[in-house]
């Protein structure tokens, strides 16, 4: 086959592509979009708690607000952008001609759309949306959920269905589509990261879903899974939540830890520092993700046995991962480091990532959690790890490949623009969470007591700066693709390693028809 | 494109993440959920009491220690019924059977059946606190308006820790009147 073109144009291309490539930019698109519309709720979060008092929204209409942000952020924005990443990547970087099963990849993307509109949908009825949060504990989402609990059920079902189509299509091209010579131990860090977050997702989404299916008998069929008058227990609820919730939170940065694995080795000119330690490292961590769930419930009133097996568990997972921060830099060290967009964004994460990870370990402590519990510092912590870990390795990813995908060079400066005003503005909205936090402030509030007026302020207008830096970013990347100067460099980046910078650039429509050979 | 033994090896992997799915999915409803009730019923974790009639076995009365039991009664968000102890305090000794009795009363004017949910407080006494007889094994319903006393008959086992001195029984009661309604018979307890 010779490098011809998508085979329908028009409209009807994308309805019934089945080309990597196509899908992988679809799902680009789609999360952008998912990301804009949960930063537009975080924005009316951010403006009601501006000030102490009601000013805005009324509180029911809050909690719907930092419900639907959790979710679109996660199932729509942070997730579907690592699947796009993986359809663009993985075939290019292991020198396969497309994804294993391109049908099944079609179908896994067009699912979200309608299940996402479904969901935003809920904004407009009668009852208002989900207002559980994003955690959907019972009974709040069964005894006293509103009506459109149905729709959110139907929606998380959807949504785990495409995620696990989308996994097993991903451990399929890897398992079985490497090109010769390939072997598991030659595969790009991003290949390995994503190949291990599939098989969590294919290992906690049916959890998810058996959750959500137990939640729709007890609302509509007279079970009670979770309700304790008829001898079920909402703790249930939760351990079977995190059981899912917290390889869920792994499924969301391990393939982050991919990006900047393959970004920092680029810049700083040197090969990654300990590879096979990187894999073992990311092993380690989804082995560890399925025995530490219940640190998320410190809380409930588990016997002290429980609450010691878990805090250490938990507290495990800070070797693997300092492992892997040790290696990032230990690949920057004496590397002849230069610091383009992609680069500073790394370096961004690395920075961030880690002090998301030492809050982590603070609230790993059971006896300290019960302070922390359910306070801003939490909010705080996993806005590190979620927004400066897989938000900044994602932006990292676009304008590392982005002339790659479409033969044009982005705007440097406006690039670094992007990176320092997202930088100042998230740390501005995010780091005073932790002061309001010790102080006792509690999440999923929309008011407040006077005394934390000026965190609440520092961190509105940080999150408007931050909010407005991805307009630019958005602007960035439109501009590339309408009028970018054009580049046909294979190598975009002087010190960047591996089969995709073999390709021609822009990469063509069809890539690697006769596999590469791997030394 | 992919030869067909490549194509044979992408069924095959298929397959297998495919039954790797449905036994993820079926691990929720039966292994994690019986599990849950069985862990903790077997470590008496969760305060829960055992849902079972107690066999009561014959036993000396231990008379060098008496331990204080608590009783406590709330009521379920929106439940209107009238819910409390007739002793808020007991002291008995381990070994011995002892009774007492909760009052309850229905003040609307409509029938309504409750089921009354316990738990005790420290969790791991909940082994060594057995009930013969309880208002919470079953539903209790009240007419419009109908008051009762409602029996607990219990024992606390001779090989309580000794570090164990007040042990605090709670029951929250629930309105299930849509629930009974529903079944026709009253639902299995815990």
């Amino acid at each position: 086959m010779g490098a011809h073109g998508p085979a329908t144009q028009g409209l009807m291309r994308w309805v019934t592509t089945t080309n990597h490539k196509d899908i992988g930019t679809m799902y680009l698109w789609f999360s952008f979009a998912m990301f804009i519309l949960g930063g537009a709720f975080a924005m009316i979060i951010r403006a009601e708690l501006f000030q102490p008092g009601l000013q805005i929204v009324e509180p029911e209409f809050f909690n719907q607000m930092t419900t639907m942000h959790g979710l679109v952020m996660v199932f729509g924005a942070i997730m579907p952008s690592f699947v796009g990443l993986a359809n663009w990547m993985i075939p290019m970087m292991i020198g396969a001609p497309d994804m294993a099963l391109p049908r099944m990849n079609n179908l896994s993307f067009w699912i979200l759309p309608p299940t996402f509109m479904l969901l935003a949908s809920t904004l407009f009825m009668e009852g208002g949306a989900p207002n559980f949060g994003w955690t959907f504990y019972a009974p709040l989402s069964t005894t006293y959920a509103p009506d459109t609990v149905t729709f959110f059920i139907f929606g998380v079902h959807l949504m785990g269905l495409s995620s696990i189509m989308g996994s097993i299509n991903i451990i399929a091209t890897v398992v079985n589509l490497r090109a010769p010579g390939m072997t598991y131990m030659k595969m790009p860090m991003f290949v390995w990261t994503w190949l291990i977050t599939a098989f969590l997702l294919i290992a906690v989404m049916p959890v998810l879903a058996g959750l959500v299916t137990m939640m729709l008998m007890d609302v509509h069929f007279g079970t009670s899974f979770f309700s304790a008058a008829g001898g079920g227990d909402p703790v249930l609820f939760q351990h079977v939540f995190w059981f899912f919730g917290h390889p869920e939170v792994y499924i969301i940065i391990l393939p982050a830890f991919g990006v900047v694995s393959q970004i920092i080795p680029t810049f700083a000119r040197k090969p990654l520092f300990g590879y096979d330690s990187m894999v073992y490292a990311t092993a380690s961590i989804a082995f560890l993700s399925f025995i530490v769930w219940a640190h998320h419930m410190y809380t409930v009133g588990m016997p002290i046995a429980g609450e010691l097996f878990f805090m250490y568990a938990t507290m495990l997972i800070a070797v693997p991962t300092g492992v892997k921060v040790f290696n990032w830099i230990t690949t920057m060290w004496k590397g002849s480091m230069t610091f383009e967009t992609p680069m500073l964004f790394s370096i961004g994460f690395v920075f961030l990532f880690t002090i998301g990870g030492f809050t982590g370990v603070m609230l790993s402590l059971a006896p300290v959690d019960f302070q922390y519990h359910d306070s801003y510092f939490v909010v705080a912590h996993f806005h590190y790890v979620m927004v400066a870990g897989a938000v900044f390795s994602m932006s990292a990813a676009v304008y590392y490949w982005l002339p790659k995908w479409c033969g044009k060079m982005y705007n440097e400066n406006m690039g670094k623009a992007h990176f320092w005003i997202s930088f100042v503005g998230f740390n501005l909205t995010f780091f005073p969470q932790h002061f309001l936090g010790l102080a006792g402030m509690p999440r999923r509030i929309p008011d407040y007591a006077l005394q934390f007026t000026d965190f609440n302020t520092m961190s509105s207008v940080g999150a408007f700066i931050y909010g407005s830096s991805q307009i630019l970013f958005l602007f960035n990347v439109v501009r590339t693709i309408v009028a970018g100067k054009p580049t046909s460099e294979e190598k975009t980046w002087e010190g960047a390693e591996g089969l995709e910078w073999t390709l021609p650039t822009p990469a063509p429509y069809h890539t690697f028809s006769t596999p590469p050979e791997v030394k | 494109m992919a030869d067909m033994s490549t194509d044979n090896n992408i069924v095959k992997t298929v397959g297998k993440l495919s039954i790797v799915v449905v036994a993820m999915f079926a691990f929720v409803f039966v292994v994690m959920v019986p599990l849950y009730d069985v862990l903790c019923d077997a470590l008496g974790i969760n305060g829960k009491t055992s849902g079972e009639r107690y066999q009561v076995v014959e036993s000396a009365v231990d008379s060098s220690r008496e331990i204080r039991i608590q009783f406590v009664a709330t009521n379920n968000a929106g439940m209107p019924w009238e819910f409390r102890p007739t002793d808020s305090v007991m002291k008995v000794n381990p070994g011995a059977a002892n009774n007492t009795v909760f009052y309850a009363k229905n003040p609307l004017a409509k029938d309504m059946v409750a089921q009354a949910i316990p738990s005790i407080s420290p969790a791991r006494a909940a082994e060594y606190f057995h009930k013969t007889e309880c208002f919470c094994f079953n539903q209790q319903p009240l007419a419009a308006g109908e008051q009762a006393d409602m029996a607990l008959q219990f024992i606390v086992d001779q090989d309580l820790p000794a570090d164990i001195h007040t042990i605090t029984l709670s029951y929250t009661i629930f309105d299930v009147t849509a629930m009974a309604a529903a079944n026709g018979a009253p639902v299995a307890t815990r």
